[in-house]
């Protein structure tokens, strides 16, 4: 039961934030009067709007195009990223977890130390490569980097690890070549995997501040996730509704797949 | 299955070590090494260009000075670790962040995976399990505007604060923000640490606690002997994990306040944007090469955690 409450504080940010993006300017002037500076007293706040509107909505779909131009942004970069990383992550997890060749040991254990890596350390290298290719203040700067993240190779390879040699080997003898075994065996039977590391992979780019605040400068190439920090609290219905319209693509991803997502976890705590 | 796994491998291994060098055998072996390299390569070179010489790059800079590239020795390392006051004080909260955050957040994602175990209704247990793991979906970028709404110092937590009688707080303006950067990061974390524990749970065998149930222990010497000794190998997993969570802990203090935000949350990420913005690479090289050797022997722990388990 204690687990119940928790729960719902634990949802309650994202209740209010839906709550906050249906109600009207002067719903939302009363409730926090206080924290704009307007007002006296304490700021307070109920779950359900008074009087529900799509006014910050249309608002912010209406009158703010520099909000489409971001969201679309968000959305290239994202989807770019992960195109990518499933083109060179899946052969290369494959070839990980099927094959046994000189150094393969090693090139496993740097990809673990790669994924590992927080941002600080990985932020001036990039920068110094994508500054010799001429790539600083363009998209693809953010895209690149995080094509080549190791972190979705782990997963997958986690999985393609525990495809059944037999099945493999039943295919091979029935004459399929090893790039037929890839496709026709490797990919249906991990496919769990390649969708947990492309659920994960979503939530990260979509979450992306770090390397978007670093590498690019252009404002109009911004994701959504940096014009959201420049939203204030004077601002806060149009902010309301910007928040909610980033939240649900990845919500909605999160609701369809939570159980690849809960695998996708996992499978970095467990040994196979 | 698992069974007939091992006898293939086996087989396998008998059929190669027998004839090693036959031709066949060699000729196999390397259209075998082929098809590896074939599928390794292209990710690798990505891997290559974009993380390893760069980063070899930055070692090599973290010994240069910053404009005129040339050699210093230790000099940046000098400066960084002993001199530089603001790395101490990034440093400083980046430890005591995650000094007070990792052991909160592990054991109260265990006690969660936990209670979240006990429950026996299948509906009950989804449902507080999506409610648990909704945070990891949730773009920091959009929550930001509830804390600061929250946490504002007329928002609505000190709103509670007065109503029952207690004094208002700062909490952005004082040491309190670094309160608010904890309680954001276990927020993020909680359902993801559970999902971890969950993992290591369901992999303790239900007889082991049925033999202990039929010798007459109660529940929580079943959890203290069974439970707590099994999962000593997540512990570790989990633990490096939360650890390498708890740098993204940034977003959320810029997102709140900025690039200068009050002292007590000054993160390490802070200090290399300003250092950036004054294109000290020399500095940045240093630290980064610090930071990287920290977490490069975390990581072999890890390893070692993850290769003696049984």
């Amino acid at each position: 039961m204690i687990l119940i409450v928790l729960a719902a504080a634990i949802c309650f940010p994202v209740v209010f934030m839906l709550g906050g993006a249906l109600m009207p300017d002067w719903e939302l002037t009363e409730y926090l009067g206080a924290v704009l500076g307007n007002a006296e007293g304490m700021a307070s706040w109920s779950l359900l709007p008074r009087a529900p509107t799509l006014e910050p909505v249309v608002e912010l779909l209406m009158d703010s195009p520099q909000y489409f131009v971001m969201f679309w942004n968000s959305m290239k970069l994202s989807l770019c990223i992960l195109a990518g990383q499933l083109l060179f992550g899946m052969p290369s997890a494959w070839a990980l977890a099927r094959y046994s060749f000189p150094g393969q040991k090693a090139v496993l254990l740097l990809y673990i130390i790669l994924m590992l890596m927080p941002f600080q350390v990985l932020m001036l290298p990039e920068y110094l490569v994508l500054n010799r290719l001429n790539l600083l203040d363009t998209h693809l700067a953010v895209i690149l980097p995080s094509v080549f993240s190791t972190f979705p190779v782990f997963i997958m390879y986690r999985f393609f690890h525990e495809v059944p040699n037999v099945v493999v080997e039943a295919a091979q003898i029935d004459g399929a070549g090893e790039w037929q075994t890839f496709l026709r065996i490797g990919i249906p039977l991990g496919a769990p995997g390649v969708v947990s590391a492309a659920l994960l992979g979503f939530l990260e780019s979509w979450n992306m501040i770090e390397q978007p605040m670093t590498f690019l400068k252009t404002e109009s190439l911004w994701p959504l996730s940096l014009f959201l920090s420049e939203i204030g609290l004077d601002e806060a219905g149009m902010g309301f509704a910007a928040a909610v319209f980033m939240l649900i693509p990845a919500l909605l991803l999160f609701l369809c797949g939570q159980d690849y997502l809960e695998q996708g976890i996992a499978a970095a705590a467990v040994k196979e | 299955m698992i069974i007939n796994k091992e006898k293939m491998r086996t087989d396998n291994r008998i059929i190669l070590t027998k004839k090693p060098h036959t031709k066949v055998w060699r000729r196999r072996r390397l259209r075998k090494n082929a098809a590896a390299a074939a599928f390794l390569l292209p990710g690798f070179a990505g891997v290559l260009v974009f993380a390893l010489l760069p980063m070899l790059e930055v070692l090599r800079r973290s010994f240069l000075s910053a404009v005129t590239l040339q050699w210093v020795g230790l000099k940046n390392y000098k400066e960084v670790l002993l001199k530089n006051a603001a790395f101490k004080i990034a440093v400083a909260n980046t430890l005591r962040f995650t000094l007070i955050c990792i052991p909160l957040l592990v054991a109260l994602s265990l006690f969660l995976a936990v209670a979240l175990q006990s429950i026996r209704v299948y509906e009950i247990k989804a449902a507080l399990k999506s409610a648990l793991l909704v945070p990891m979906a949730v773009p920091a970028a959009s929550v930001v505007l509830v804390w600061k709404v929250l946490f504002h110092s007329n928002g609505l937590i000190n709103a509670l604060i007065v109503r029952f009688g207690g004094e208002a707080v700062n909490w952005m303006g004082s040491s309190c923000s670094f309160t608010v950067l904890v309680i954001s990061y276990i927020w993020k974390n909680l359902g993801y640490d559970m999902i971890l524990w969950l993992a290591g749970l369901a992999g303790i065998s239900p007889e082991i606690y049925e033999a202990a149930r039929v010798d007459g222990a109660g529940e929580w010497n079943c959890f203290a002997q069974i439970t707590l000794p099994n999962l000593r190998p997540s512990l570790y997993t989990i633990t490096v994990l939360s650890f390498l969570n708890s740098f993204k802990v940034f977003r959320e203090a810029w997102l709140v306040a900025g690039d200068y935000p009050n002292q007590s949350m000054y993160l390490l990420q802070h200090l290399y944007n300003n250092w950036f913005r004054e294109l000290s690479f020399d500095k940045i090289s240093a630290s980064a090469v610090v930071t990287a050797a920290v977490v490069l022997v975390l990581i072999l722990l890890l390893q070692k955690a993850w290769g003696t388990e049984v």
